[in-house]
């Protein structure tokens, strides 16, 4: 295979792996013939919208492109998609994409999924194909609700969700994604929101030149069973003193006005300051350590007030799947090709004439 | 060792049963093992029976911690690892306890009288010394002093190899043991102690000490009176070719490799640890030179999750499990069905429900193999009948997956897994062409010009064309949603839900015109009763339908290797017969398909003991049906 550089000017040694196409692909190239059946207003719309986008610029051929979902509104998403698809069983999309990728190194794998799906029914999954650092991006679209099924409370949703399945109000406590996947060590994790297409794009853009496993929550409008969860993010008048944008060596600076940062208190943890405070921290992306991230991480709504967004952890280290592959060329240069036959009579035999 | 004088007198045998018995801890099963090669080099035909606990190291001394190694070997061609002992040999009290039961009057035994002490007794559970009370008046026994003269030889040793402490020379007597018994039955050692020698090169100190128990033990039996004669078994006639003894677990391993170069194919193993099938695992994790990937998953689910995947990606996958495991792996098998891709299934059976027993033998997974999914979710099912056996049938469930685009459920058991015999080589020529092709062009004409339909079926075998991702212009996707019957789009129309139930059923039932048609071994001709098993029970089944003969009765044999669907043929053998017996360990799962299929009233014989049944035994009940 004749490896050129990509659409897009990114490369890493597992894309290099993916061939890429001479033709010129466009958004139409990646939306299939099926119609799309979301809720109208659903945000999954704007988030297919942006990935139809993207993909061309990628520069990899449709037909090397493979998108595998669970069960869920959002994994309805391959239908949609004119590359290889798999609408697989509840959960289970980490486990079924990691057999691909691992076997099928010519391939860009992606995992399509919702809160319920990765996160409740799927989640030790998850944890497994991010803690081995296989080579899929894990696209979680996070409503906090259970849409497929009517509206019950989902493992994101806050405590005290009147749903119907919790007419008293939720009792558990939800997962905070990000703090999950960072506790497992995922080698990269981000976080974007469904209506912002350029920060979307940017952060799918940096999933792609990650070797090994992404994970990027996308924040998603369920505007049927819990509209409105994200709108302090998206709402123009709130959104700049909502959001921090996360950008890798560059000071963390946030607000209308650009006047607050973020800074480490004297607790350990982090807390907004003024921009001008002299101790205003620098996002590292690339720390080894996944702390100060998992310390972003906790800054999400509620009290601390701001949600980051943007690429928190981008870390290179080895993927199951090139250590995998590299065992059994090893193998193979070590101690010559497979011989059936030999195999077969290996160990004590004994003829009888 | 050869060579040497022997004055004692030699019996000449047709057959023998041999059973190690000790603690876990004790080496049991390395010296069965070693026992056995040293039997398969001399040219017996032999069949063998491990049987340990559960627990890693369970109370040493205690009778939940015994196991055991059963050896049978024969001048003849046998079938299974036999009976009852002719031969016991316990290693301490508690061996002695749990294994006497089965050993008949008259049998020779060995007790390592050191390991006879008052308090492995009370542990063993005996009020008084079974060695002084009378109790074993009805057997040969041998006393011998196996430790101390084990820890003797040991300390004798001059090696310049380095010295042993007095633990790690108390536990070569297993050597001693063997070496022992290799006297006895005229057994060759030198294979032993190449074993050993390679087993412990990087402790050549230990490879010495267990060499010197091994002719300790040879020695002691050659210059002591304790046994007053040896025997002899004579190498067995078998068919002329190479022979190697193989285990199932391993027969099943190399039947995966075989069935990845002759599909084609790279072999991909997803899967969780799991008593009784880790074995598997473990094997074909060594094969990365074949291009073998195996994969260790987080969780069952994961294991058949990912090897599915792989399958999507053109790969044989496969998963290999034990029941618990199965019944995990539920959903996504179904997935497999309606994605209607090659997947291999392995269960290796084991006593349940539940963790049951897990390093006993059952086959009560039947009806879960055949019916345990959401949906009308037919597949095929099959199952070796013997260690060997293991190899062929890997092959058949890989050219019934990738022939007919459809997860395959292959049924072995911990019998059969653990359990080994000689296996005559195949040449390369004797193996199947299942040379697989995966889709390149559209197949569908439609409005927009052509297209690719990943559901339209080959008019023969009903199978769906397999297309994998990098395949330009086929890019399609599939799904647990129910299809359009051609177009593969999603379909929620009730007449194509019922055709599409239909095709899914059609296309497994058609399997049975590409099977082979079920055999009736019937030597006389004339009998009245068919006795018709499955997996495992052939042995003894087989082995109880000679001893039936010999007696001048008349039974027919015909045995399963496809549960599901079964052979065409299979109703008119039935009820060609005045009755029909079914030998299973489960409570009559065959029996009830065979009943619902054919009207057929067969009689069950069920036991679930964990343990395969025994050639007496079946020879009995045939008996009684047939005199009935």
């Amino acid at each position: 295979m004749t490896v050129t550089t990509n659409h897009a000017g990114i490369s890493n040694r597992l894309l290099d792996l993916i061939p890429v196409t001479d033709r010129p692909q466009t958004r139409k190239d990646f939306t299939s013939d099926q119609e799309v059946r979301w809720c109208p207003g659903c945000g999954d719309y704007a988030i297919l919208a942006t990935v139809q986008g993207f993909l061309p610029e990628l520069g990899i051929a449709r037909e090397n492109i493979a998108f595998i979902s669970g069960i869920g509104c959002s994994s309805r998403f391959p239908y949609y998609l004119q590359t290889y698809g798999m609408h697989s069983i509840h959960g289970r999309a980490p486990a079924i994409a990691t057999g691909l990728a691992v076997s099928r190194p010519d391939l860009s794998v992606w995992v399509v999924t919702g809160d319920g799906d990765a996160l409740s029914i799927g989640g030790n999954h998850l944890l497994h194909a991010l803690r081995r650092n296989v080579n899929i991006k894990i696209l979680m679209f996070n409503n906090r609700i259970y849409g497929l099924t009517k509206g019950q409370y989902s493992p994101t949703s806050e405590v005290g969700k009147i749903t119907k399945s919790t007419p008293f109000g939720s009792l558990d406590r939800p997962y905070n994604a990000i703090s999950l996947v960072l506790g497992a060590e995922a080698s990269f994790v981000a976080r974007s929101i469904d209506s912002d297409r350029a920060h979307l794009t940017s952060v799918l853009r940096a999933a792609a030149a990650h070797p090994g496993s992404a994970f990027v929550e996308i924040f998603q409008n369920c505007n049927i069973f819990n509209d409105g969860a994200f709108d302090a993010l998206k709402d123009r008048s709130s959104k700049d003193d909502a959001t921090l944008r996360l950008v890798h060596d560059k000071p963390m600076i946030f607000g209308a006005d650009l006047d607050k940062g973020i800074r480490r208190s004297a607790s350990g943890d982090l807390e907004i300051c003024a921009a001008t405070d002299e101790d205003v921290l620098v996002h590292n992306a690339r720390a080894a350590e996944p702390s100060q991230a998992f310390a972003l991480s906790r800054l999400t709504g509620g009290s601390a007030g701001v949600t980051p967004i943007g690429v928190f952890r981008d870390v290179d280290t080895p993927t199951y799947d090139e250590q995998l592959n590299t065992q059994i060329a090893e193998a193979r240069t070590r101690q010559g090709d497979g011989d059936l036959m030999a195999l077969l009579s290996s160990g004590d035999t004994w003829t009888v004439s | 060792m050869s060579g040497q004088v022997r004055d004692r007198q030699i019996h000449r045998l047709d057959r023998v049963v041999i059973r190690f018995a000790g603690d876990s801890g004790d080496g049991m099963q390395l010296t069965g093992e070693q026992f056995t090669s040293e039997t398969a080099a001399f040219g017996n035909d032999l069949s063998t029976l491990p049987d340990f606990p559960a627990e890693i190291r369970a109370p040493a001394g205690t009778p939940a911690g015994v196991s055991g190694f059963q050896l049978h070997f024969s001048d003849h061609d046998i079938l299974t690892p036999g009976d009852a002992p002719n031969m016991l040999v316990a290693m301490n009290p508690a061996a002695l306890k749990s294994n006497l039961k089965d050993l008949p009057n008259g049998a020779d035994l060995v007790v390592n009288t050191d390991a006879f002490t008052g308090a492995n007794l009370k542990k063993a559970g005996y009020s008084s010394d079974p060695l002084s009370d009378g109790s074993l008046d009805e057997y040969r026994v041998h006393r011998v002093p196996l430790s101390s003269m084990t820890i003797d030889a040991v300390n004798a040793l001059e090696s310049s190899a380095g010295t042993v402490n007095k633990k790690e020379a108390e536990r070569a007597k297993n050597m001693f043991a063997l070496g022992l018994m290799s006297w006895l039955y005229q057994r060759p050692t030198d294979g032993v102690i190449t074993f050993l020698e390679k087993k412990f090169a990087k402790r050549p100190e230990i490879a010495a000490a267990n060499v010197a128990a091994l002719r300790a033990g040879y020695n002691y039996g050659e210059t002591t009176e304790t046994f007053a004669v040896t025997y002899e078994v004579a190498p067995a006639r078998m068919k002329p070719g190479m022979y190697r003894r193989i285990s199932g677990n391993t027969a099943l391993s190399y039947g995966l490799v075989a069935a990845a170069e002759l599909t084609g194919l790279p072999l991909f193993l997803g899967s969780y640890p799991i008593t009784p099938a880790s074995d598997i695992l473990h094997e074909l994790s060594k094969h990365k030179r074949f291009g073998i990937r195996t994969f260790q998953a987080e969780d069952e689910i994961a294991g058949v999750g990912a090897a599915l995947g792989a399958s999507f990606g053109g790969s044989l996958g496969v998963t290999t499990t034990s029941g618990p495991g199965l019944a995990l792996k539920t959903e996504t098998i179904g997935l497999a069905v309606a994605l209607e891709l090659p997947l291999i299934i392995v269960d290796i059976q084991r006593g349940g429900p539940s963790t049951g027993l897990p390093t006993k033998t059952e086959q009560a997974d039947l009806g879960m193999a055949v019916n345990g999914r959401n949906g009308e979710a037919p597949l095929p099912v099959i199952a070796p009948r013997s260690p060997a056996d293991c190899f062929d049938a890997a092959i058949e469930a890989a050219r019934l997956a990738t022939k007919y685009r459809t997860p395959v459920i292959l049924l072995s058991d911990g019998y059969l897994a653990n359990g080994s015999e000689p296996w005559l080589l195949p040449g390369r020529a004797d193996l199947p062409d299942l040379t697989v092709s995966f889709a390149t062009e559209p197949n569908h004409s439609g409005d927009k010009g052509l297209e690719f339909w990943p559901y339209l079926r080959d008019s023969e075998t009903l199978a769906r064309p397999w297309a994998v991702p990098g395949t330009p212009g086929l890019e399609h996707r599939i799904g647990g949603l129910e299809k359009a019957d051609g177009s593969g789009g999603i379909s929620y129309d009730p007449a194509n839900h019922d055709r599409m139930v239909r095709l899914r059923q059609a296309k497994i039932e058609g399997i049975a015109r590409d099977i082979a048609p079920l055999e009736v071994d019937d030597p006389s001709a004339q009998a009245r009763v068919l006795v018709l098993g499955w997996g495992s029970t052939y042995g003894p089944i087989a082995a109880g339908c000679r001893r039936v003969r010999a007696k001048g009765l008349y039974v027919a044999q015909a045995h399963l290797r496809h549960l599901f669907p079964f052979p065409d043929n299979t109703g008119e053998v039935l009820r060609a017969y005045d009755k029909v017996l079914v030998p299973e360990m489960n409570l009559g799962q065959l029996r009830a398909m065979v009943r619902a299929e054919f009207l057929v009233d067969a009689i069950g014989y069920n036991q679930v003991r964990g343990l395969p049944f025994k050639a007496a035994e079946l020879a009995g009940v045939l008996e009684d049906v047939i005199n009935q």
